[in-house]
């Protein structure tokens, strides 16, 4: 077990492997979503307070979901490359912050773009709606503090940093709406009891959540490949491989 | 593990659990800030500024709405069903406002206890389901807002907070 988790700190083998299982993620994401779409926009069933509006759901929760989920696996790469000096483990860090940013502002703007008709105002300074708005300016921290360094291994570390001090934002995102009075709703789901939904509502809701996540660990294999070779330009490896290409 | 990762490992977990106390110890001393709105349970009880811009919230009661046939003023009292709280109006409501509902009322608290609303907001409960199911709870002598009496545990929480 653990020799093959270590295998997987190897770009050369992270690059490799990673070439098998990437066409999977990429098929499964695009039937999921699709499958997502049509089914939570056309034929599932409409609320009987909100009407369509409620459809906005099949985006903002799956949104939602990576946002928090992108910024936890950030921390969680971070803390391995901290520790165990994992070069992989940062280049994976670094091409995850654009993608968990652009989630979190689809999640704010599809929020905002609901609440108009729904509350009655597209924005409310909320503990759910702040952590969040925190929680993107985190990701664009990140992505800045990366890039304010004239060494790359200063900005790595500094990002890592941030990243993992960023995930005490993640509770309180989750638990703002129960510890808070908020205008956000508290949550539909949870681990330990049924849906306040129905299954005809919530199953497309699951499917789109379940293509968000393959689409997320697709585009990270891919832009992790990218990065591998655009540090790694100097290895013997990277060299063969592109004079086998040409 | 060598022992300079374990230790590494402790030190970024020692800080981040510090850090993490830091942060819940400042959340916990700025709660009555971060809470969006006074529930009628604390305006009942005076934690309330009078005669300035806040914000109440809680479940508009059944029946209480009065709406004036020649202008848009509407009155109607909210409720945490502990504590309630009148409200007047005048203006376009939401259209998820109703019975049964909450909202978030932005204005200012008189010192007769009326709430003089300049915005109400309707807020979303966490139910979802089709026109139909909402239709047959109705039939069966349920309305949608009995089926969503999660409010009714909110209200006891703040009852039992407040002793």
């Amino acid at each position: 077990m653990w020799t093959f988790i270590h295998k997987w700190g190897s770009p050369k083998w992270f690059y490799a492997m990673s070439a098998r299982v990437q066409p999977w993620c990429w098929a499964a994401a695009l039937i999921l979503i699709a499958l997502g779409t049509v089914w939570g926009l056309a034929f599932a069933p409409a609320d009987y307070q909100q009407g369509d509006s409620f459809r906005i759901i099949y985006v903002h929760v799956p949104a939602a979901f990576l946002a928090q989920s992108v910024f936890v696996s950030m921390a969680a790469a971070s803390l391995v490359f901290m520790v165990w000096k994992i070069k992989v483990a940062d280049m994976a860090a670094t091409v995850m912050a654009p993608f968990g940013a652009v989630m979190t502002f689809v999640a704010l703007f599809s929020g905002a773009v609901w609440g108009v008709p729904t509350w009655g105002t597209w924005w409310m300074w909320d503990a759910r709606l702040t952590s969040m708005l925190i929680l993107l300016f985190l990701f664009l921290g990140v992505i800045a503090l990366r890039g304010a360094f004239t060494s790359r291994d200063g900005g790595s570390k500094a990002a890592s940093v941030l990243a993992m001090v960023g995930v005490i934002n993640i509770p309180i995102i989750k638990y703002s709406v129960d510890w808070w009075f908020t205008l956000h709703q508290s949550s539909t789901f949870s681990v330990t009891s049924r849906p306040a939904m129905p299954t005809e509502m919530w199953l497309p809701l699951l499917i789109m959540v379940l293509g968000f996540y393959c689409f997320f660990i697709a585009l990270t294999l891919m832009r992790t490949r990218s990065e591998i070779l655009r540090r790694e330009i100097n290895k013997r490896w990277v060299m063969d491989l592109a004079k086998e290409a040409r | 593990m060598t022992p300079r990762r374990r230790q590494k490992l402790l030190i970024i977990l020692g800080a981040l659990a510090l850090a993490g106390v830091a942060v819940g110890l400042t959340l916990y001393a700025l709660r009555s800030n971060i809470n969006l709105f006074f529930s009628p349970v604390q305006i009942a009880q005076g934690d309330a500024p009078i005669e300035r811009t806040i914000r109440a919230g809680g479940m508009v009661k059944e029946g209480s709405v009065a709406r004036d046939p020649q202008s848009l003023n509407v009155e109607f009292r909210i409720t945490d069903y502990v504590d309630e709280l009148a409200v007047a109006y005048n203006g376009i409501l939401p259209d998820l406002f109703r019975e049964g509902q909450g909202v978030v009322v932005v204005g200012k608290l008189a010192a007769d206890g009326q709430f003089m609303a300049d915005k109400v907001l309707a807020r979303h409960d966490e139910n979802y389901m089709p026109p139909e199911v909402a239709q047959a709870l109705e039939e069966a002598g349920y309305s949608p807002a009995d089926y969503q009496a999660k409010a009714a545990e909110v209200g006891e929480r703040l009852r039992s907070q407040d002793k």
